[in-house]
């Protein structure tokens, strides 16, 4: 047992926070979220140049073979400066669902894109009316002589608009809510029949609902086996889950951070508000919370990639149902301490907060991990 | 980074099951499973048979006459050995006074009173609370008076655990009475057959006699069982308590009642079906369960750092903090679990009332918050 970064790991981090101090500043951040698309290409580029979206490809296909390790340092970092990029859909759900269920023909046409970041590619799995149930897909795809239709609607699918392919889920056999027959298809953005509903979320990030119809893709297209796409989806957003837990961490000590520094200075009654005792255990809690969800955030990175599906899945579950509290106590006592200020779009505290109800949300909330939890550890 | 145990860990792990399985007399597990208090000589005879076999001291330097173990290899032993149901090693010779002597004490002090406590030789309490000081521990009273070679102590110690098994108690006592509150306390080890002291037992609401009241009237203490330098205790003090609160999180045996909890919630039942299956039952076991989950991470994060800069910090008050908070929930939720027959005043609902001391002891969780606000977080 070791807590202990590697030597190249602390460099990482390191280059990481030093990039996101220099170039996220509130005020450019506050100039890219009115920018059209929501986040920076240009910024996007930079990540690719860092290598930072080549973490998760294998270096035969030119990325860098990192572990959940260096995903949770880059993503610490994400959450501190609240990075609008859509880092996690596309450089982490995309990328490992191609690098995973990718032939040999599409790794090679895709992963090398990705990591330079001239490719982005988003999932498009959840549906109206699926909550967080990873198996339950309705929309269906239909063989042909020569390939698929696709006749469905996708929900919140992050930074659609943005991407350049979607992959899609579709039921190519089975009930509703049967773990087989789910199939993974790759489809441009602009395909016919294709339509988006663009809206920003509660965390100013973009999304869109996706409506297909009649979509035709080619054989090729398909992305895995044929109805086995289950397996890979799940372990796809086990990652994605422990990848929201170190970006929350780095979101929740940037809101204590920031709230301990406000009410070191804010004057009432004649001295800092942070010399109140009724604060300062408020603060304390807040900390509590903040350790205790960077304990879990390791848990989630180490066990993440884990083969066994249950090892897995318990890790992730536990990380989450805690992570997510957290972020709902420590963004709320945040703003509780700015007072009004808290209230306020100027300040990034509130935009801290949003993020962190968003993560609370995304990929299960605490209610679902809790009771997933529950279920495994009887 | 590596959240695994090593194949050298593993090992070590078996070891230490064999023997807690091979060597705990069964009378003392009974009690300890079921929560009864224990006598004297069975939590003697625990602690020499460790001992006996060079275990006596699991968190003391090999220099010392300790095992030398990293925190993993501490953390493990102490799991292993709740896990099983052997009692836990008292703190108050080997957490309290012996890492103070080790630290600050002379090399006589260190010759005389070490290798006893680590043999399981002498019984040792602590005497720092007083009726008028308790979380304001610096404005103690017990007086303690220069006469020649001695000192002359007078006054009144409270909340003594076990003092009425003790050989020797180590107390806080104001040596400079004109001195600001902290400046003017002196560390003494005071020999418990020492003429002038009265024990008295305190009963506390669960019926169990833990704790006492310890008169001290006239009593002579040679000066040479004063550690460190006269005036200097709260320093001592002020360390002892870090070491306290690392040791109170006590995740090992959380573990173990966890697994406790989570049997009698199976034989329970509830509209027909075992209460574990409950979805909001269930739902509040996983929370806790997780919860340690998280804070056996974060103790062996905090013991690390603090075996690489050889000293706890402030941090060891949040494990106290989340620590006693999970042992306090899963005791409640095993009285809840028994449904009515929790009514009954016996080894779950007597618990229930004794582990309420918890966030009390060792520096109320107020106290560790106050601790966190201004060493942590520098308010």
């Amino acid at each position: 047992m070791d807590f202990n970064f590697s030597k190249e790991q602390e460099q990482l981090g390191e280059t990481i926070q030093r990039f996101v101090a220099r170039e996220y500043s509130t005020e450019r951040r506050k100039a890219i979220l009115k920018s059209r698309e929501g986040f920076s290409r240009e910024v996007w580029a930079q990540l690719a140049e860092l290598g930072l979206l080549a973490l998760l490809i294998p270096e035969e296909h030119g990325g860098m073979g990192a572990s959940a390790l260096e995903v949770l340092l880059t993503m610490n970092a994400i959450g501190k400066a609240l990075l609008l990029e859509p880092y996690l859909p596309s450089a982490i759900l995309g990328t490992s669902l191609v690098r995973d269920l990718g032939s040999g023909e599409q790794k090679k046409a895709m992963l090398p894109a990705l990591a330079a970041g001239e490719l982005i590619v988003v999932p498009a799995h959840g549906e109206a009316g699926a909550r967080y149930e990873l198996e339950r897909v309705a929309t269906r795809a239909t063989a042909t002589a020569d390939g698929f239709v696709l006749e469905g609607k996708k929900a919140v699918v992050l930074h659609a608009t943005a991407a350049n392919m979607l992959l899609v889920s579709a039921r190519t056999a089975g009930a509703v809510n049967d773990r087989a027959g789910i199939s993974l298809f790759v489809v441009p953005r602009d395909a016919a029949g294709l339509s988006l509903q663009e809206y920003p979320t509660l965390d100013s990030q973009r999304a869109a609902d996706v409506t297909l119809h009649e979509v035709r893709v080619p054989r090729q297209n398909l992305l895995g086996p044929e109805g086995g796409a289950f397996e890979a989806l799940s372990a796809a957003f086990d990652l994605g889950i422990a990848a929201l837990c170190a970006e929350a961490v780095g979101a929740l000590s940037a809101s204590l951070d920031a709230t301990v520094e406000y009410t070191r200075t804010r004057k009432q009654f004649g001295q800092p508000i942070g010399k109140f005792q009724v604060l300062q255990h408020r603060m304390a809690d807040m900390l509590m919370h903040v350790e205790q969800a960077r304990s879990m955030s390791y848990l989630a990175a180490m066990r993440c990639t884990d083969g066994d599906a249950a090892v897995r899945g318990r890790a992730v579950s536990a990380a989450k149902a805690l992570v997510g509290q957290a972020c709902r106590f420590v963004g709320q006592q945040s703003i509780q301490l700015h007072g009004g200020m808290g209230m306020t779009d100027e300040l990034l505290i509130s935009h801290h907060f949003r993020r962190l109800a968003a993560i609370e949300l995304s990929l299960g909330d605490t209610e679902h991990h809790l009771e997933k939890f529950a279920r495994g550890a009887q | 980074m590596d959240l695994n145990f090593t194949d050298e860990e593993q090992a070590f792990r078996s070891e230490v099951r064999a023997f807690v399985r091979g060597h705990l007399p069964g009378g003392i597990r009974d009690k300890v499973l079921n929560g009864r208090h224990l006598t004297r000589d069975e939590t003697m005879d625990w602690h020499r048979i460790l001992a006996e076999h060079g275990w006596g001291a699991p968190t003391w330097p090999k220099e010392h006459g300790g095992t030398g173990w990293d925190p993993v290899r501490e953390f493990i032993f102490e799991e292993e050995c709740a896990a099983y149901g052997a009692p836990r090693l008292l703190p108050f010779g080997l957490r309290m006074v012996g890492p103070v002597i080790m630290t600050f004490g002379s090399a006589a002090q260190q010759q005389r009173f070490l290798p006893r406590i680590a043999a399981a030789q002498d019984f040792w309490c602590q005497g720092y609370s007083e009726p008028g000081s308790g979380s304001d521990l610096a404005s103690l009273k017990t007086s303690a008076v220069r006469s020649g070679n001695h000192y002359l102590v007078n006054g009144q110690k409270t909340w003594i655990t076990l003092a009425q098994y003790a050989d020797w108690i180590f107390c806080l006592v104001r040596t400079d009475p004109a001195a600001r509150a902290q400046a003017g306390i002196s560390f003494l080890l005071i020999d418990m057959k020492s003429p002038g002291i009265t024990v008295r037992p305190i009963i506390t609401m669960d019926g169990g006699h833990e704790v006492n009241e310890v008169w001290f009237e006239e009593v002579k203490v040679p000066v040479e069982n004063r550690v460190g330098e006269e005036n200097k205790g709260w320093t001592y003090a002020k360390f002892l308590l870090g070491h306290e609160r690392t040791n109170i999180a006590g995740v090992g045996a959380s573990k173990r009642e966890l697994d406790r909890l989570k049997q009698i919630a199976a034989g329970e039942s509830k509209n027909g079906r075992p209460l574990l299956e409950d979805r909001a039952f269930a739902a509040r076991i996983a929370q806790v369960e997780i919860e340690l989950l998280a804070l056996e991470i974060t103790q062996l994060r905090v013991l690390s750092a603090e075996a690489a800069r050889k000293a706890p910090g402030p941090e060891a008050s949040l494990l106290k903090i989340k620590g006693t908070e999970i042992q306090q929930a899963l005791s409640e939720l095993m009285m809840q679990a028994r449904g009515p027959s929790g009514l009954s005043f016996e080894g779950i609902s007597a618990t229930y009332c004794n582990l309420r001391k918890t966030s009390i002891y060792g520096g109320s969780n107020e106290i560790q918050k106050n601790i966190i606000s201004q060493w942590l977080l520098k308010l």
